[in-house]
């Protein structure tokens, strides 16, 4: 078909967590500029398939931008060269005939490489565990007007809510750091009523967490904000700062 | 509460010091900068060499500049101690990152621009600060009021063309510092609004820029216009 592609992809690929890897050229031809990348990706393992080789290991499941599972480090990018979108949102057109993609998997201490692509993101569960959520006595459903909320914070909340917790900012940060996914995580919360009165232990335990994981410090160079697929705000950040220092004072 | 000493090791705690210490040292270059600046005002070098022998003797003045080296100090111990923690949380390096995509360069090179400048400090404490402190190698000569003659001793520092060459090259690299420095400290110290930041940041990119240049300014003007 006419506008369809030959591309080379050089693809990182490591057996487990103890193979050194390395980068290993693919031709991919006759790519279709509608196609998304995972979908390439799954073309190219088919026929990986088809000759007894060994298909590439990526991470994938809603392939709609909601989950977040899709890491890939494409072209020295998390989630490839357009902002705002998730690898499972990248298109091929966004290429052209005869490119040359590099893809790696996110480098992070804290993110070990599982195979090929895939990495451990379970840091990232942890530092939930460690303090983000609410405790709620269930009882009868509460009438909704009995708690009021803002429409200013209920959209921040809202925004720090739209946190995949993918790790692109982890990925793309000079330091590994992953003060965006931990502050958007904090901020969901503490920016409602329900969140106050854990408050303060949440941002304590979940930043004690992400240090114990081996995550970066923040230099604030703002590159997870850009990379982040779901616009996740540096104000975040501050906020979590603010917190942490009442939270260390009381 | 989880004590004030897992504070100051959290990577938060370290981030306050750092912005701190940053904002401190901020204040203080205004003061220096506006100090030195007296040379353009009075080309006699009378009311700089007076203002500096006020800074000299005060005693309020002395025990900021012990703040100050501590300041100093802290500033440096802390970005080492961040800069090797950043590096082990990503123990295996990328391929291929396209850096320039989502962030300015200076704000990557923190590290490096501070090492120079504090090159430069040392240079630069050696010029002035070592000799009227502690007359090593020698003394600064006395000015007509008995003080320290400062403007003397700057005109003779700034005699020497490499001398200027290495002050100027230091006051790029501190502009490039203070340009990331300025907006990130108030962003360490979670003051981040959308009300003021954009301020902050104009605010910063000016200062960086004015400082640097006035700084820049002194050899400059000493070596073309200034002799002794
Ligand atoms: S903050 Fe953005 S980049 Fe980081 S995990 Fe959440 S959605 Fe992904
Ligand atoms: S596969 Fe779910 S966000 Fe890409």
């Amino acid at each position: 078909m006419s506008g369809n592609m030959n591309l080379t992809l050089k693809v990182w690929r490591q057996k487990n967590g103890n193979d050194k890897g390395q980068l290993v050229n693919y031709p991919v031809k006759d790519v279709s500029p509608d196609m998304s990348f995972l979908e390439m990706f799954d073309v190219l393992n088919e026929e990986l398939v088809q000759k007894g080789d060994e298909p590439i290991a990526f991470d994938h499941d809603c392939r709609e931008g909601i989950c977040g599972a899709c890491s890939m480090f494409i072209d020295g990018r998390p989630h490839g060269p357009k902002e705002g979108i998730t690898t499972c949102q990248l298109h091929m057109r966004s290429f052209k005939d005869g490119d040359t993609i590099v893809v790696e998997p996110w480098r992070a201490k804290a993110f070990p490489v599982v195979k090929d692509l895939v990495v451990d993101r379970s840091a990232f569960d942890r530092i939930m565990a460690s303090g983000g959520f609410v405790s709620v006595n269930t009882g009868n459903a509460q009438d909704a007007n009995n708690i009021l909320v803002s429409k200013v914070d209920a959209d921040q909340a809202f925004e720090a809510a739209a946190c995949i917790g993918c790790g692109a900012c982890v990925a793309t940060c000079k330091n590994a750091s992953a003060m965006l996914f931990v502050s958007a995580k904090v901020s969901q919360l503490a920016l409602l009523p329900q969140g106050q009165p854990e408050r303060m232990a949440r941002v304590e335990n979940m930043v004690a967490q992400m240090d114990k994981e081996g995550f970066g410090n923040c230099t604030n160079t703002g590159a997870c904000e850009v990379e982040c697929p779901k616009g996740i705000s540096l104000e975040n950040i501050a906020r979590m700062n603010r917190d942490y220092l009442s939270a260390s004072l009381t | 509460m989880s004590g004030s000493s897992s504070f100051f090791t959290s990577s938060l705690g370290r981030k306050y010091v750092m912005g701190i210490t940053g904002i401190f040292l901020i204040t203080f270059l205004i003061v220096h900068a506006g100090i030195n600046a007296l040379i353009f005002i009075d080309n006699t070098g009378a009311l700089f060499n007076s203002a500096a022998h006020f800074m000299a003797t005060n005693w309020v003045i002395r025990s900021m500049e012990l703040v100050l080296f501590l300041g100093i100090i802290l500033h440096i111990v802390q970005a080492v101690i961040l800069t090797r923690q950043n590096k082990q949380a990503r123990p295996q390096e990328y391929a291929y990152a396209n850096a320039n995509a989502n962030s300015l360069w200076y704000s990557r090179s923190m590290g490096l621009l501070g090492t120079l400048i504090l090159i430069f400090l040392i240079i630069h404490l050696g010029h002035f600060w070592v000799k009227a402190r502690f007359g090593i190698p020698e003394g600064i000569p006395e000015g007509m009021n008995g003080e320290h003659d400062m403007f003397f001793e700057m005109k003779e520092v700034f005699s020497n063309l490499w001398v200027v060459v290495v002050y100027v090259l230091a006051m790029v690299s501190l502009a490039y510092h203070l340009l990331h420095g300025f907006q990130s400290s108030f962003q360490s110290l979670g003051l981040n609004h959308h009300k003021y930041t954009p301020a902050i940041k104009k605010i910063g990119i000016w200062y960086s820029i004015v400082i640097s240049v006035v700084f820049a300014l002194m050899p400059l003007y000493v070596y073309f216009f200034l002799k002794n």
